[in-house]
């Protein structure tokens, strides 16, 4: 079989009788261009179709559009098929309904910047109502600890923070590599190389060991809560938990934001110590600090109060991560489309989120001369 | 059944084989659908209704035997003729599958706009007569696959199936999930365009009320083929265990009972 031609529809006016014999196929391929050839046409007085090989909805359609909105013609010749085929056609119509009359621009922009505001507002209202929840469950959890999950604790704090050692010991070593690379060129031009060792220790310490972590398990964990949650709110399963008197806040968000709670200042005390050691390194090898040099400046120059500075902020950054996935999980509704949605809002929010609380806690700290 | 087809036999499988790894679904499987019939594939769960309808549509490929739909042999056509065969058939999947980004009338002209030199505005008002035509409100058009009922849902990938005229539509579970009214009216509506339109109706259902509002014929899935096909009442004689259960069972006799008359 090749390809097919491309069907064709040939007219045949009678001026006098105003009929015109309409042949070959009249159909979605043709209706085009016999819109244009009859706009051009007046005082048509019936339409032929007789001979046509191939009449679809779309042609009966026309004919009957044709005739309605220009000159009312009359369709002759048409087979017991064609004759169905218009009548269910003209059945079927559509009415159309005028379309809503639209605001104003200025006055639809103000409405939906309004809306954003309203809705970033209540997004922050119900995010606290949620933290309360939680808050209360845990409390509830130390109360009566039997209604407490302890296996699921274990298993989340395997998936939240066992896992995620690995990619995060990994980029901590390799910011500690860059930080002694990039300070060494700046601090060699006043020949005051050894203390790039002071630079590494308080910027991982203090600041990005945690804030990077954080990032890492926000993009890791926040959209794993958010998935798993969402993808049993929309099948129901969280319904099913109410009926059977469970309660999805105990089982299901509790454990996992203790698990972050665990296990987020252990991942930020991995990520110090592979960031210093990749500064180390990259000290030893890029400015001959040997590790020996490394340890007695680290300990001299740099005091424990910038460890306990940086990890005291991770308890925060978890507690963010987990209330924004889990209750972006549970906002989740009955289609795939929002689940993605969700779960893509959930990492941004959480990002977002953890950046600002360090800048609260930068203004803080600088505030109280820590 | 001859294996030289006959002239108004328009889809005719021989000898399908479909498996999963070692898991046999279809051997040996031959089925004829002539033009202009509504046939109904019937089977129990895990029967492969669903793989012999995707098997002929060409979404899942068979280990062996042939597809022969509309003259053209689907499993060595090349790619011209099997995308000029497409036109030719349309698709409604389980729950409308339509496209989530698009709008109910946008989702109809998606096959529309293969077709070269067609007017946009012509396209919209001819989606706009399919989604009339299938019974959904006029304001149905400018809404989102997510904001309609699951019945409407399944009207819409009915319309955007039907978007080019096609000769054979299949069906794979029209009514599952919807209400006794909304099935019946769907029922209807199959009987209707399948008559008005001159359509060949293959549909995949588990619905006995639907086969006995709709169906000319019925063929029924089991031991890995069709093991019978034939109408109603020839189905009401089979013997074997399976089909005895299911055309004799309580269901079948409430369905049997109800009045024949919506059939026309």
């Amino acid at each position: 079989m090749s390809v097919p031609t491309p069907p064709t529809l040939a007219f045949n006016v009678d001026p006098q009788s105003g009929t015109c014999a309409l042949s070959g196929e009249l159909s979605l391929h043709t209706v085009t261009h016999a819109q244009a050839f009859f706009r051009a046409q007046s005082g048509l007085k019936a339409v032929d179709i007789a001979a046509l090989t191939r009449l679809d909805t779309a042609g009966a359609w026309f004919l009957l559009t044709q005739s309605a909105q220009g000159d009312a013609f009359a369709v002759t010749g048409a087979s017991e098929t064609a004759q169905s085929l218009l009548k269910t056609v003209a059945a079927a119509m559509p009415q159309p309904e005028a379309p809503l009359a639209k605001a104003p621009f200025v006055q639809a922009k103000l409405a939906e910047f309004g809306e954003r505001v309203f809705s970033g507002v209540s997004y922050l209202y119900d995010i606290t109502g949620f933290f309360g929840i939680v808050l209360h469950r845990i409390f509830r959890a130390i109360r009566h600890p039997k209604e407490f999950r302890f296996t699921a604790l274990v298993h989340h704090c395997e998936e939240v923070g066992v896992k995620a050692v690995p990619i995060v010991a990994l980029m901590a070593f390799l910011i500690g590599v860059v930080l002694a690379f990039q300070g060494s060129t700046q601090l060699r031009q006043f020949g005051a190389e050894v203390f790039v060792v002071d630079l590494i220790a308080i910027s991982v310490l203090r600041e990005l060991g945690i804030l990077l972590t954080s990032i890492i398990v926000a993009g890791r964990t926040a959209s794993a809560f958010t998935a798993a949650i969402g993808s049993m709110k929309m099948r129901e399963e969280i319904d099913a938990m109410r009926t059977l008197g469970l309660d999805p806040a105990m089982v299901l968000f509790v454990p996992r934001i203790l698990a972050l709670l665990v296990m987020l200042p252990i991942l930020g005390l991995i990520a110090d110590v592979a960031g210093l050691f990749g500064g180390a390194l990259m000290a030893w090898i890029d400015l001959g600090i040997s590790p020996q040099m490394f340890t007695t400046r680290l300990v001299s120059g740099t005091g424990v109060n910038h460890v306990y500075t940086g990890l005291v902020k991770a308890p925060f950054f978890a507690l963010i991560i987990g209330i924004v996935g889990c209750h972006a999980g549970m906002q989740v509704e009955s289609n795939a489309e929002s689940l993605g949605r969700m779960t893509s809002n959930a990492v941004v929010a959480a990002i977002f989120a953890v950046i600002v609380a360090d800048a609260i806690f930068s203004i803080f700290f600088a505030r109280l001369g820590i | 059944m001859t294996d030289q087809p006959t002239p108004d036999v328009i889809i005719s499988v021989r000898g399908l084989r479909n498996q999963f790894g070692r898991h046999v679904v279809h051997e040996d499987l031959d089925l004829d659908v002539r033009r202009g019939e509504i046939l109904g594939v019937v089977g129990g769960s895990g029967t492969g209704k669903s793989v012999l309808l995707r098997a002929i549509v060409g979404l899942q490929k068979p280990v062996g035997g042939s597809v022969t739909v509309l003259g053209v042999d689907v499993l060595k056509a090349d790619e011209d003729t099997r995308s000029a065969l497409e036109a030719r058939w349309g698709v409604m999947f389980q729950d409308g599958a339509l496209f989530s980004s698009l709008t109910v009338r946008e989702n109809v002209e998606v096959p529309m706009r293969a077709i070269k030199g067609l007017d946009p505005a012509i396209r919209r008002q001819i989606a706009d007569l399919k989604i009339s035509m299938v019974g959904l409100p006029y304001n149905a058009g400018d809404k989102y696959p997510s904001e309609l009922s699951g019945g409407m849902r399944k009207r819409a990938g009915l319309a955007r199936a039907l978007a080019l005229d096609p000769e054979i539509v299949f069906l794979d579970e029209p009514t599952a999930g919807l209400d006794p009214i909304g099935a019946s009216g769907f029922d209807a509506l199959i009987v209707d365009l399948c008559r008005s339109l001159g359509l060949t109706v293959f549909l995949v259902t588990h619905d006995l009320d639907t086969l006995h509002a709709t169906c000319d014929r019925i063929a029924v899935l089991a031991e890995r083929k069709v093991l019978v096909t034939g109408t109603m009442q020839d189905m009401l004689e089979v013997q074997q265990p399976w089909v005895h259960e299911y055309f004799h069972g309580p269901r079948a006799r409430a369905a049997s009972a109800a009045p024949q008359s919506d059939r026309d």
